[in-house]
């Protein structure tokens, strides 16, 4: 409850305040926030799996954020960034569909 | 996710099986479920029972969600402040997701342009614009030179009518065709003891144009003008001379156009036209005038002979 209360708080913040985003994150950013989908997605499944773990998901919110921005970082300095953030993308879409196909069992059992 | 879909499956086909009788079906699932008696006596009605036999997994939700809620609780209640400071660690992770994904989706909705493009798609982009450029310099260029010939095209008709015109006014100023005006000469030849021999008047003539008159007319005393051209002819006649096959008397004015100085110095040197009529008994007067307006026109022959080159 509080962590749906936080993400709407954020959203609202973001509405608010309408920052912009540096130069230098934009090429992560998108990254980071797909990372974190993963991770709020999965946390999620573990909560309705009643195996959530508040340590877990904090450090798998902030390594799957990380991991994903040093990946794209790496990319950019090999030359094939659009490539492997696509492929981060796709890993995550993946993975965020698993999570979401497990919440949707467990909630509508469909 | 192949795992999944065939968990879907095999769930489905639960459901769906109930077409087949209802105690085979209870049957094999009285093993199963190792569930008591209530299974039978739901085993009774079978179309009923199809759909409680579901409601097992049913109950399966409603339990994880008592679990989860029950754990929750317990946990909260167990220990507060480690489970705050993570459940704060949480809160703030999450708000920063919702802000930065409404931030990141505000940059993208914002501007679907180059902001957010890579270095290797930007110099893509800025390739492909400066070989766009090139292309479109060079069609400005194609179009700049054909407007400049059409103008030019047409400037120069407007510039050659113009030259033809002032040409054709040059040249009838010259063939004596067209009535001129300008800076120039008033000479007059008065005969004081004996009329003006039209070898003289030939000769200040002669001399006007060799000081750069450009148009004359000689008048004579009765006021007719006769224009000066390159076929004009001076002969002597019975107390006068004929200019052109037009007779005069004196006192003769000719009229000329030109560099007042230089053709009056030309008429004034030594031994020159003034001295010479002088010496004949003619008394000869050069009034410099700015502006002298020669009249009178030749007239127009039409050639027979001779035709233009081009």
């Amino acid at each position: 409850m509080i962590a749906v209360l936080a993400l709407f708080a954020g959203v609202l913040l973001g509405v608010w305040l309408d920052p912009t985003v540096p130069s230098a994150l934009q090429p992560y950013l998108p990254i980071a926030v797909v990372a974190a989908l993963d991770a709020v997605f999965g946390g999620v499944r573990a909560k309705l799996d009643g195996i959530f773990d508040d340590k877990q998901f904090v450090v798998s919110f902030i390594s799957n954020v990380l991991v994903a921005g040093i990946i794209v970082y790496l990319g950019d300095q090999l030359g094939v960034g659009g490539q492997l953030s696509t492929g981060v993308v796709v890993v995550l879409g993946v993975r965020i569909f698993g999570n979401v196909a497990a919440i949707r069992r467990r909630l509508f059992r469909a | 996710m192949a795992g999944s879909a065939g968990e879907d499956g095999a769930r489905r086909v639960v459901p769906d099986a109930p077409a087949g009788p209802g105690e085979r079906r209870s049957e094999r699932r009285a093993p199963t479920d190792s569930v008591g008696a209530v299974r039978d006596t739901s085993g009774v009605v079978d179309p009923e029972e199809g759909e409680p036999t579901v409601p097992l997994p049913t109950d399966e939700p409603t339990v994880p969600i008592d679990r989860q809620t029950g754990s929750e609780s317990g946990t909260s209640r167990g220990s507060r402040p480690r489970l705050t400071a993570t459940n704060v660690v949480i809160a703030v992770l999450l708000a920063v997701l919702g802000f930065t994904l409404v931030v990141q989706l505000r940059t993208n909705s914002g501007d679907a342009s180059l902001e957010s493009a890579r270095q290797e798609d930007l110099v893509r982009i800025l390739s492909d614009l400066d070989a766009q450029e090139e292309r479109i310099r060079q069609e400005i260029a194609g179009l700049e030179e054909s407007r400049r010939q059409l103008s030019s095209g047409a400037q120069g008709r407007q510039a050659a009518l113009e030259e033809a015109r002032r040409r054709a006014d040059e040249l009838g100023i010259l063939a004596g065709s067209l009535p001129a005006r300008g800076p120039g000469l008033l000479v007059t030849f008065t005969p004081v003891s004996k009329p003006i021999p039209a070898a003289r008047v030939l000769d200040a003539v002669q001399e006007l144009r060799g000081a750069g008159a450009e148009a004359m007319q000689i008048t004579g005393g009765d006021g007719a003008a006769v224009r000066v051209v390159a076929s004009t002819y001076f002969l002597d006649s019975d107390g006068g001379i004929s200019v052109g096959g037009r007779r005069l008397t004196g006192p003769y004015t000719i009229v000329v156009i030109g560099d007042p100085k230089t053709m009056r110095t030309a008429l004034n040197i030594p031994g020159g036209v003034v001295a010479s009529v002088s010496g004949d008994g003619g008394n000869v007067t050069i009034q410099e005038r700015d502006v002298v307006e020669v009249t009178a026109v030749s007239p127009r022959r039409d050639l027979q002979y001779a035709r233009p080159v081009s």
